[in-house]
């Protein structure tokens, strides 16, 4: 399965990222490779075959609904690139209505 | 030889019998930091004031007559995506430059329970993606043993420091080989728990079904000591076991005798350098010597690991890095609207080997490809999982080479990230099924280069590993 330059454009939106044009050629080309690899495992049947998330067994697991202290909003804010009056501040969201 | 060289249970009785300082152990390993680390590279940060305190507390402590933790005073290293309160921990990546974390790591609090010297973060591949350690955003790390050779990916940070004497130990992760394979690249001792031994909490999520921490170490005796302090059950993982956690330096037994261990054929295939599995036969008749039996067992769907995993570790990546959008912490670049800014940063942050693989991932959940990729994977996984299970029913361990070769040079693979990713063949398979695995030296290349051999396990069984590893040492 080849992936074509429109694909790898649309995935790189879905992942927020930009390929700038003198990169395009070597990252289509690698992707490429890679995911030319990954076809062999067409070749293997896996009907009837359950997918595995976890190597473990694990079931839902549960604990007791008990208040306890978080992380103190000063230290949650602490890393943030920008802030204001104990918030996280981004650029705007929605356009304004005219 | 010199304090820097020792192991850290031989420098647990010097401490313990004042024969040495923990301050003066700690300034040994920083006179070997400043002599050695602009050709190593192996941290990119120190904490030396930190350190210097924590050494005194360590000596005050002893001069008062008590007795210490077996790694009370021993200076480590930890690999930088591990999460260490108010102590920069970057990932080796620009999104996280100034990053702070503010708590500690699980595995990091229960290890800083036995007052260990923190001498500083150590160098990986950006995110922990690589195996050689040049993915870092920073700087490379170079081989102690050969400067022109990588010392291995992703945790080459943390066994370059081991073996170039710049910490006695170190905590490193691995998600498809990242502790074992520079442990084979650098001659040190290196261990992936089952995975669940070790909590998660605190390890910056690379991909979240594979990623364990685990130890690097001088000697198989300091290996079980690091699990010893790491591993447990931890409710801020949900995937952590519960189960018993077992005094593993109780397996420090020299005995083989009636261990069944499985040599499988698909691991010694073409790709496999021949000085590698001579060395690889060598410990098998050593093992056989010692008392074991070596039995042929099969694996069959090994030769589909690399890309069971080239597909879930990059599909877990994908959604795991999400959270880089510049909001709540890590690097911001402005745009003009918020789809913008969080593109500007991640394009300008993240490095290409990061960006290969987030795009990999969401390619391969995307709608159209998720069955015929991702959702393939997972079933092969089952197979490969499979495979272990039916040779464990015949054999107690199975051994194979850690690596299909020796350190390569450094800018070798760089430019054929599918070259890099086939290296991981012998390691990535452990991770798949969630095993534990070791890899222990065996001997060097005609080049003076490492080899490692590795050791599987049962799920929980890390026991039987060290014992078999421990064996092998203390008849070297």
């Amino acid at each position: 399965m080849k992936i074509s330059e429109q694909d790898i454009k649309t995935v790189a939106s879905l992942s927020r990222l930009r390929i700038r044009e003198e990169e395009a050629d070597d990252v289509i080309f690698q992707l490429n490779k890679i995911l030319t690899y990954v076809e062999n495992l067409q070749a293997i049947d896996t009907t009837n075959i359950e997918p595995t998330t976890y190597a473990l067994p694990m079931q839902n697991v549960f604990r007791d609904d008990k208040v306890k202290p978080s992380l103190e909003r000063e230290l949650a804010l602490s890393n943030a690139p920008l802030k204001e009056d104990g918030y996280f501040k981004v650029p705007r969201v929605l356009e304004e209505q005219i | 030889m010199t304090l820097h060289e020792k192991t850290a249970h031989e420098l647990h009785e010097l401490l313990q019998t004042k024969q040495i300082s923990s301050a003066e152990l700690t300034a040994d390993i920083f006179s070997r930091v400043d002599e050695a680390e602009d050709k190593i590279g192996a941290y990119l940060t120190l904490t030396r004031d930190k350190a210097a305190a924590d050494a005194k507390a360590v000596d005050d402590k002893i001069s008062r007559g008590e007795k210490i933790f077996p790694l009370e005073g021993i200076p480590c290293a930890v690999k930088d995506n591990i999460c260490t309160k108010g102590i920069k921990t970057t990932c080796a990546s620009k999104i996280l430059e100034n990053f702070v974390p503010p708590y500690d790591a699980t595995a990091y609090k229960k290890l800083a329970a036995q007052n260990p010297i923190l001498i500083g973060k150590a160098n990986l591949d950006e995110f922990a993606m690589g195996g050689s350690t040049e993915n870092s955003a920073y700087h490379v790390t170079r081989n102690p043993h050969n400067l022109e050779r990588v010392p291995g990916g992703s945790s080459g940070g943390s066994a370059a420091a081991v073996a170039g004497g710049e910490a006695i130990f170190a905590l490193g992760s691995d998600t498809g080989g990242s502790i074992r394979q520079p442990a084979s690249f650098c001659g040190v001792v290196g261990f992936k728990p089952t995975y669940g031994r070790v909590s998660r909490y605190g390890l910056v999520a690379f991909a979240s079904s594979l990623d364990q921490i685990g130890p690097l170490t001088r000697d198989v005796t300091d290996c079980a000591l690091v699990l010893n302090a790491i591993c447990g059950h931890d409710e801020m993982d949900s995937t952590s076991t519960a189960a018993q956690v077992p005094d593993f330096t109780k397996s420090l037994v020299a005995d083989v005798k009636g261990l069944k261990i499985g040599l499988p054929a698909e691991y010694f295939v073409k790709g496999i350098d021949a000085e590698v599995e001579a060395a690889i036969r060598n410990v098998a008749k050593k093992f056989e010597s010692l008392g074991a039996e070596i039995v042929e067992v099969s694996l069959p769907h090994t030769e589909y690991a690399i890309s069971t995993y080239y597909l879930i570790a990059p599909a877990e990546a994908a959604t795991n890095l999400e959270r880089y959008d510049g909001v709540s912490y890590g690097a911001r670049v402005d745009g003009a609207d918020v789809v913008e800014m969080m593109t500007n940063t991640r394009t300008e942050k993240f490095g290409a080997e990061v960006k290969r693989r987030i795009m990999i991932g969401n390619y391969a959940l995307s709608a159209g490809y998720y069955d015929a990729y991702y959702l393939k994977a997972l079933k092969v996984r089952t197979l490969i999982q499979r495979d272990f299970v039916e040779a464990f029913k015949t054999v107690d361990l199975i051994l194979t080479p850690t690596t299909p070769n020796a350190a390569f040079k450094l800018g070798e693979m760089t430019a054929d990230p599918l070259k890099m990713y086939l290296q991981d063949i012998c390691t990535v398979p452990v991770n798949i099924a969630g095993l534990p695995g070791i890899s222990v030296p065996c001997g060097v290349t005609g080049d003076k280069l490492p080899l490692g051999f590795q050791l599987i396990g049962k799920a929980l069984d890390e026991a039987t590993i060290l014992r078999a590893a421990f064996t092998y040492e203390q008849n070297l």
